[in-house]
C-alpha cells in the first residue's frame, strides 16, 4: 500500500524499485495479450469443428467476433498507452488506423495490384517467382517473365472476343441506357406523387420495401411471374396468364431468345423495381428541399403543374439527380446477381461481371478474368470520379 | 371557387390514383409469392395464385355416357340442342344456354361433361411447404389420390442460423474498424494521414470481383476456408472504404470544443473515443448498420466463394439459390423459402426504416 501512496505522491523511485515496476510492466504486457490471443484461437478451433448445436454456434460466433476485435483493439490501445508519452502520441493513430489500413490493403489494393500482374500472363496466370531468384539470377527471371507473358492479348481479347462484345453490349445499351434512365425516372415520379399525397409514408415505405429483398429471392419472386406451362395448360406465371388471357402464346420471357437481345428487358424490369426505391428516397429529400416560397410564386403567376415541374423542380434538384444516375450507372455496370440466377448470362443477357465470373471460376482462364476485372475497374473509375465531386458539393447526413 | 376545389380534388384523386396503382404493381410480385407459400404444391402446379380470389371457373354439374344417347362419334352428333363433331366437343362446346360441353377421354369410351360457370375461390392453404422447407428431417407429405411421400427437408433452420452467425459480426466488425479509422482520420495526427484517406476513398472504385480469386488463394494458404472469419473478413474489406468515408464526414463534424474539454481534462484518445465519440455518432452508425446489415444477410456472391458449399455452413440466400438450381419447378419450396430469407430483413427493414434512409442519403455507393 505504502509503494503505491509514494508513487501518487510522486516521489522519485529508488532505482530498483524502478527496475521492477518496468519488468512487472512488461511481464503483464507481454502476458495478457498471450493469454487473448490463446482464447481468441481457441474460440476460432471451436467454431471451424462446429460440433455443437447450431444456436450455440451461432452465438459464440457473435461473441467471439464482436467481442474479439473489440479486445484486440483494447489491448494494443493499452499496449501503446504503457509507453511514455511521446511514443504513445506517436503509434496510438496507427493502432487506431492500422487495422483499417491493413484490410484494405489485403482485400483491395493488393488483390488490385495482383490482378493487374496476373491479367498479362495467360490461362494459367503467372509463374511462380521469388524475389530471391530475382536477385541470385535476374537473367532467369526475367526470362521467366518473358516466356510466359501474353502482353495485352487479354485486353485485345475483352474487346474483341465475341461474348464480352455481346456483355458490353448488354452493360451499355440495356443497363446504363434503359434501366438507369427508368429507375431514376420511376424513382422520381413516385417521390413527387407522394409529396403531394396524404399517404406519403406509406406509399415510400412499399416502393422502398424491395430494397430490402436479396437478388436471389427477387429471382425466385420474378421467375414466378414469367413462369411458363405448355400451351393448353393453365399458366400460373402472371404474365403468362395475362398474354393468354389476351390471346398470345406464353413464353419464357428472359429467355426468349426469338426476341433477343429484347429479352434482357425482362431483367431491366427487375432491376428498375428493386432500385427505385432509391432514387425515390433520395428525390424526395431533394423535393423536400425546394423552398416553398418559389413553388408558390410559381403557380401565383399562372404556371401550371407541369411548367412548374420541368421549370423550376428540376433545375434545383439537378444535383441529385446527378449523383442518383451515377450511382446508378456504377451499380448497373456491375451486376451479377441477377443475371446469373435468372439466366447465367445465357440467351444473350449476359454482362461484364458474369462473364467474369464465367471466365475465371468456370473455364478457369486466370489471364482473361483479370483483364476483365482490370477493365471492370476502369470503366468505373470516371462515373465514381463524378459521382464524388458531386456529393462533396451536396451534403452528408 | 366551387371549380378551384373541384380541381383540387380530381388533381388529388388523379394522384392518389396514381400512387395506389403504382404501389399495386410494386407489391403484386410479393404477394404472388406470400400467397403462393401457403398453398398446397399440387394446386400451385394447376392454378395460378390469383385464384384465391373470387373467379367465374367450370365446374362439372353431370355427366353424359354417349352410348346412352346413341351418339356415333364418327360423325356430327346432336346434343343438348346443339350440333358439333367429335374434336370440337374435345375442346369444349358452349351451348346457347351458358353451359358447356366437353369430351373427356377417347372416342369409344369418353363420357361427355356438362359444365357450369360457377363463382369460387381456391383458399386451400396449407402450411406444409414451410415445414418441409424449415426442417432437415424426412417430411412425410400426403398426395392428392393418398398416397404418402417421404421427403428430405430443406434444412433453412440452419441457414437461418448460419446467416445470423454471419450477418451480425458482419455488420458490427467493420463498423467498429471503420469508427476507429474514421475517428483516427479526423481527430488525429499522424505522418501521411492526408495520402492515407485519399487511398481509402479511392478503393471505392475497387470491385469486389478483383479481390476474389486472391484471396481465396490466401485463404486456402491460411486454412481460412469455409470458415466465419473468412467471410467477415471479407465484407469488412469491401465494406470499409464506404465506411470509413461516411464515418469519416460525420465524426469530423463533431464540434471540437466538446472534444477539447475532454482532452484538457486528461483523457486519452482512447477513452474519448468509446465514451464520447462512440455514443454521439450512434445515428451514423445505426444508419449505416442497418444498411451493412441487409447488405451482407442478403448476400450470395460472397458467401458463395468463401464460405463454400458445406451444408452445414450455408446461409439463407446460398439454400434458396441451391433450390432453384436443382429443383427450379418446385415453386411450393422456392415459394417458401423465398420468404424466410424475406422475413427478417424485412422486419429489420420496416421497423428501422428511418435509419436505413438516412444511411441512404449518406450516399451509396456500394458495390
Amino acid at each position: 500500500m505504502r509503494y503505491f501512496e509514494q508513487r501518487a505522491g510522486r516521489e522519485p523511485l529508488g532505482l530498483g524499485a524502478r527496475i521492477i515496476t518496468f519488468v512487472f510492466r512488461l511481464g503483464l504486457a507481454i502476458i495478457i495479450p498471450l493469454v487473448a490471443f490463446y482464447i481468441l484461437y481457441q474460440g476460432f478451433l471451436f467454431l471451424r469443428a462446429g460440433d455443437a448445436p447450431k444456436g450455440v454456434i451461432t452465438l459464440i460466433a457473435i461473441i467471439w467476433g464482436v467481442g474479439g476485435v473489440a479486445l484486440l483493439y483494447w489491448i494494443f490501445n493499452w499496449l501503446v498507452e504503457l509507453l511514455p508519452t511521446e511514443w504513445t502520441a506517436r503509434l496510438q493513430p496507427f493502432v487506431f488506423v492500422g487495422p483499417a489500413m491493413a484490410i484494405l490493403a489485403w482485400y483491395l489494393a493488393l488483390p488490385t495490384v495482383r490482378n493487374l500482374w496476373i491479367s498479362f500472363f495467360g490461362r494459367d496466370g503467372p509463374p511462380s517467382l521469388s524475389l530471391g531468384l530475382l536477385f541470385s539470377n535476374p537473367g532467369e527471371f526475367f526470362s521467366l517473365i518473358a516466356v510466359n507473358t501474353v502482353g495485352l492479348n487479354n485486353y485485345v481479347a475483352v474487346f474483341t472476343d465475341r461474348l464480352m462484345r455481346e456483355a458490353f453490349r448488354n452493360n451499355i445499351f440495356f443497363w446504363i441506357m434503359i434501366a438507369t434512365p427508368l429507375t431514376v425516372i420511376t424513382g422520381l415520379l413516385v417521390a413527387v406523387l407522394a409529396d403531394r399525397s396524404k399517404y406519403e409514408k406509406v406509399a415510400k415505405s412499399l416502393i422502398f420495401m424491395p430494397m430490402a429483398i436479396s437478388f436471389v429471392g427477387a429471382s425466385v419472386i420474378w421467375n414466378f411471374i414469367y413462369e411458363v406451362k405448355p400451351v393448353g395448360s393453365p399458366q400460373i406465371g402472371l404474365l403468362n396468364a395475362i398474354v393468354v388471357g389476351f390471346g398470345g402464346q406464353p413464353q419464357a420471357w428472359p429467355a426468349y431468345t426469338a426476341i433477343a437481345p429484347w429479352n434482357n428487358l425482362f431483367l431491366v424490369v427487375i432491376v428498375i423495381w428493386l432500385q427505385a426505391g432509391y432514387t425515390m428516397v433520395l428525390f424526395s429529400a431533394a423535393i423536400k428541399g425546394i423552398p416553398e416560397e418559389i413553388l408558390e410564386a410559381a403557380r401565383v403567376d399562372g404556371a401550371t403543374e407541369v411548367q412548374v415541374f420541368f421549370r423550376i423542380m428540376i433545375p434545383h434538384i439537378m444535383g441529385t439527380i446527378i449523383t442518383v444516375t451515377t450511382t446508378v450507372i456504377i451499380f448497373t455496370l456491375k451486376i451479377f446477381d441477377v443475371v446469373w440466377v435468372m439466366t447465367g448470362g445465357q440467351f444473350g443477357t449476359d454482362v461484364i461481371a458474369t462473364q467474369f465470373y464465367r471466365q475465371s471460376f468456370i473455364a478457369r482462364n486466370a489471364g482473361y478474368g483479370s483483364a476483365i476485372a482490370i477493365v471492370l475497374l476502369i470503366a468505373v473509375i470516371p462515373v465514381m470520379i463524378y459521382n464524388l465531386k458531386q456529393f462533396r458539393e451536396g451534403q452528408a447526413f | 371557387m366551387k371549380s378551384a376545389r373541384g380541381q383540387k380534388r380530381l388533381s388529388s384523386i388523379l394522384i392518389n390514383g396514381g400512387l395506389a396503382l403504382l404501389v399495386l404493381i410494386w407489391l403484386i410480385p410479393v404477394i404472388g409469392l406470400l400467397v403462393s407459400s401457403f398453398r398446397d404444391r399440387f394446386d400451385l402446379q394447376t392454378s395460378g395464385w390469383w385464384s384465391i380470389f373470387p373467379h367465374k371457373e367450370w365446374q362439372v354439374t353431370r355427366t353424359i355416357d354417349p352410348k346412352e344417347l346413341g351418339l356415333d362419334a364418327s360423325a356430327p352428333m346432336q346434343i343438348e340442342g346443339t350440333t358439333a363433331t367429335f374434336e370440337e366437343l374435345r375442346l369444349g362446346v358452349t351451348t346457347p344456354d351458358g353451359e358447356r360441353l366437353q369430351w373427356i377421354g377417347n372416342r369409344r369410351l369418353g363420357t361427355i361433361e356438362v359444365q357450369e360457370q360457377v363463382w369460387t375461390m381456391n383458399l386451400d392453404f396449407t402450411l406444409d411447404n414451410y415445414r418441409q422447407v424449415w426442417g432437415g428431417k424426412d417430411f412425410e407429405y400426403k398426395r392428392p389420390d393418398g398416397t404418402v411421400e417421404i421427403i428430405r427437408g430443406d434444412d433453412f433452420s440452419v441457414a437461418l442460423f448460419n446467416s445470423l452467425a454471419v450477418s451480425i459480426p458482419g455488420t458490427v466488425i467493420p463498423i467498429l474498424i471503420a469508427a476507429f479509422a474514421a475517428y483516427g482520420f479526423a481527430w488525429m495526427t499522424f505522418p501521411g494521414r492526408k495520402f492515407l484517406f485519399i487511398l481509402v476513398i479511392a478503393l471505392l472504385v475497387v470491385p469486389l470481383q478483383i479481390a476474389l480469386v486472391p484471396i481465396l488463394r490466401d485463404y486456402s494458404k491460411l486454412g481460412l476456408n469455409g470458415t466465419f472469419l473468412a467471410i467477415w473478413l471479407a465484407h469488412t474489406g469491401f465494406g470499409l472504404p464506404l465506411a470509413t468515408y461516411l464515418l469519416f464526414n460525420y465524426i469530423s463534424t463533431l464540434p471540437r470544443e466538446t472534444l477539447e474539454s475532454a482532452f484538457i481534462d486528461g483523457a486519452s484518445h482512447f477513452t474519448v473515443f468509446t465514451r464520447l465519440i462512440l455514443p454521439l455518432s450512434i445515428p451514423a452508425l445505426a444508419s449505416f448498420a442497418i444498411f451493412q446489415f441487409l447488405w451482407v444477410w442478403n448476400d450470395y456472391l460472397i458467401a458463395l466463394i468463401f464460405l463454400g458449399s458445406d451444408p452445414n455452413y450455408q446461409v439463407v440466400t446460398m439454400r434458396l439459390a441451391n433450390i432453384v438450381g436443382d429443383r427450379g419447378q418446385d415453386w411450393h419450396l422456392l415459394t417458401a423459402g423465398a420468404f424466410l430469407t424475406m422475413i427478417l430483413p424485412l422486419t429489420v427493414f420496416f421497423s428501422l426504416q428511418r435509419y436505413f434512409v438516412r444511411g441512404m442519403l449518406a450516399g451509396s455507393v456500394k458495390g
